[in-house]
């Protein structure tokens, strides 16, 4: 069997599910990321496919070790987010979904600029279908400014890699680098993907607003691909460091007095990305492989927490903290998945988030950062206050909301069981994971002192919560919307245009009188001078003609006789 | 029929959480007495610094969040109205 790139599978399944009755696409749909994973696994190390395009030499499918650990990821990501959302009854749901799997696919192997952005713009294309598929107004109107944004990151993608071909004669995929106005360009393009501070709004928009299971393919993909290509083309870029601390603080501020809890995991998403970050800024081996370990690990936590208020929305219709509360009692299957997300997430020792976040909190520290360092210990407790455990307690906990539902289809309970297993198998067994990152691992995560340290910080975060909400201090949540940076396209730039569309109609209303007086002025004028009363209009003697040409013919005799 | 009582609907059970969750802290931070933790950075190595920063910060995260809402929080349908 010829190499095939890992896209060509989930494109042509996409496909098959468009015309294949439900039964048989169901099957076809589990075996694309099984069969699609055994012929990554079969690949050989470091293949290279080159084809040669209107004198352009691209790389539709490089295989190295970053690509192959981002490559296997995207299958279990896949397959996780196919088995939720098996009962889906809908089929261009599904269609989207592998699409957008494939071109996740078709990115991380893309060796270069032109076949990584074909496969960027096929991220946001497909992948909207997802929060469409929602068929609500607000679900519309966020998909639109999801697609609009995302195709800006593309532009400007091609913009910076067309800019680099001209200078480099190359649109090789590889380093790239602060220098020039085409590694600037790339580098805003994967920042806003990657939801770097002040562009990470459509995040937040646009992911809490998909169907149930569809943002958890969305959590799964974009802003992973985003990391994995800051990884390749920036790693070691120190603005990286400082965006990416920035991006695990800000949002925490959001997530707590958030109340759609889908959106607060959108917020924590942010959060995660920005270790990553930091991990990439950083560019030591140690730094890189957490980053990229944490990568992994967080399609898998966040995917599982992604899952589990998917099915409470699916079962109950609610999705805000203040509607819900008391589930555990009717949930309590669910319940306990989404606590395995919610210590996953939280880095609590034995589960996955501890063995890769802790790598870069070691590298940042060892890396001479001692503030940013700071900046992420404040992270990781917040993170643990809002999404280990405000998820958890106001959707199941809390006060009963008086809802009495069952437990989710078992599809939905199978896909979230598996990513429950490999969050406490990666947790407690890492090696598997660490033997494919990138470079060689030496780092014990179980050593005493990261242990009670981490136990410290959560305890402790732990009591802060349980204070407050005894006390009372705790905000309650509330149905409200909370500004962000949206507001400024939302709200202010179409309050702008419109007040300054305002004022342009009144100026064209002041040229149009203007004008039309200074023509009244005008033809009086003319009319004037040039009326039948007018002093040009007068007829002239012809006497005064023959005495003004005897004058001129007089005075050039003088002048000749001079 | 009457649905059955469940755990948390007795506060005692509630009760019984949150001293476990007293008791856990009280060990973990009295381990620094006995554990001596290898650091990489002198603040680190400070008696129970984990523990108070976890808990500090979560208080003032909390705390900065609900002023936050003064400034930022709009009713539920803010965008869907007109301005």
């Amino acid at each position: 069997m010829p190499d095939l790139p890992p896209f060509v599978l989930f494109y042509l399944a996409a496909l098959a599910a468009a015309v294949l009755p439900q039964r048989p696409r169901q099957l076809l749909m589990l075996a694309v990321p099984i069969v699609g994973g055994l012929v990554l696994l079969q690949l050989p190390a470091d293949l290279l496919i080159r084809v040669t395009f209107m004198d352009m030499v691209l790389e539709p499918l490089r295989n190295d070790r970053l690509s192959q650990l981002f490559g296997i990821l995207f299958h279990i990501g896949a397959f996780i987010g196919i088995v939720f959302s098996l009962h889906v009854p809908e089929r261009s749901q599904h269609v989207a979904a592998l699409l957008y799997a494939g071109s996740a696919l078709g990115a991380v192997f893309a060796g270069d600029l032109l076949t990584l952005f074909v496969f960027w713009e096929m991220l946001a294309l497909s992948s909207v279908f997802l929060i469409f598929a929602n068929r609500t107004e607000r679900a519309w109107s966020a998909g639109m400014r999801y697609l609009v944004i995302q195709v800006i990151s593309g532009v400007l993608l091609l913009a910076g890699a067309l800019i680099l071909y001209r200078q480099n004669g190359s649109l090789g995929f590889n380093h790239i680098g602060l220098q020039g106005a085409g590694g600037v360009l790339i580098f805003i393009a994967f920042g806003i993907k990657c939801a770097f501070p002040l562009l990470h709004n459509w995040l937040t928009d646009a992911y809490p607003e998909a169907t149930p299971t569809g943002t958890v393919f969305l959590s799964a993909f974009t802003t992973k691909v985003a990391v994995y290509a800051l990884a390749r083309g920036f790693a070691g870029t120190e603005a990286l460091v400082y965006i990416g601390a920035t991006m695990t603080c800000f949002p925490i501020f959001y997530a707590v007095i958030e109340n759609d809890l889908r959106r607060v995991l959108a917020y924590s998403m942010i959060n995660q990305i920005g270790f990553m970050v930091v991990g990439i800024g950083l560019g030591t081996a140690l730094a890189m492989n957490g980053a990229i370990a944490h990568a992994f690990n967080d399609v898998i936590f966040k995917g599982l927490l992604m899952m589990s208020m998917g099915a409470v929305l699916h079962m109950t219709g609610r999705i805000n903290g203040s509607d819900l509360g008391g589930l555990y009692k009717s949930m309590p299957v669910t319940t306990t998945l989404c606590i395995i997300g919610a210590a996953s997430i939280s880095a609590f020792p034995l589960f996955s988030g501890f063995v890769s976040k802790s790598m870069v909190m070691v590298a940042v520290l060892e890396e001479g950062h001692p503030v940013v360092w700071l900046a992420l210990l404040f992270a990781s407790a917040g993170v643990f206050h809002h999404a280990g455990i405000k998820i958890p307690f106001f959707a199941f906990f809390a006060h009963d909301s008086g809802i009495r539902t069952t437990e989710p289809p078992l599809n939905m309970l199978a896909a979230m069981g598996i990513a429950a297993i490999l969050c406490v198998f990666i947790g407690t067994y890492p090696w598997t994971l660490y033997g494919l990152l990138p470079f060689a691992v030496d780092y014990a995560p179980f050593d005493g002192s990261h242990i009670l340290a981490q136990i410290q910080l959560l305890v402790f975060s732990a009591a802060a919560f349980a204070w407050l909400k005894v006390s009372g201090i705790y905000p309650p949540e509330l149905h409200s919307t909370n500004l962000d940076v949206e507001w400024l396209y939302r709200r202010l730039a179409p309050n702008w245009l419109r007040r300054s569309t305002a004022g342009l109609d009144r100026f064209r209303h002041i040229l149009m009188q203007g004008s039309h007086r200074a023509g009244r002025g005008l033809m009086r004028q003319i009319l004037h001078h040039y009326g039948p009363e007018g002093t040009l209009a007068r007829s002239w003697p012809t006497g005064s003609m023959v005495l003004w040409v005897a004058v001129l013919l007089a005075a050039s005799l003088m002048l000749y006789y001079l | 029929m009457q649905e059955k009582t469940h755990i948390f609907d007795n506060p005692k059970n509630v009760k019984r959480v949150l001293w476990a969750l007293v008791v856990v802290c009280v060990l973990t931070i009295g381990a620094d007495f006995v554990y001596h933790r290898h650091v990489v950075h002198p603040w680190e190595g400070l008696w129970g610094f984990y523990a108070f920063y976890g808990f500090v910060a979560c208080v003032v995260l909390v705390l900065l969040a609900k002023e936050m809402r003064k400034l930022l929080m709009r009713g539920e349908d803010y965008y869907d109205r007109d301005a």
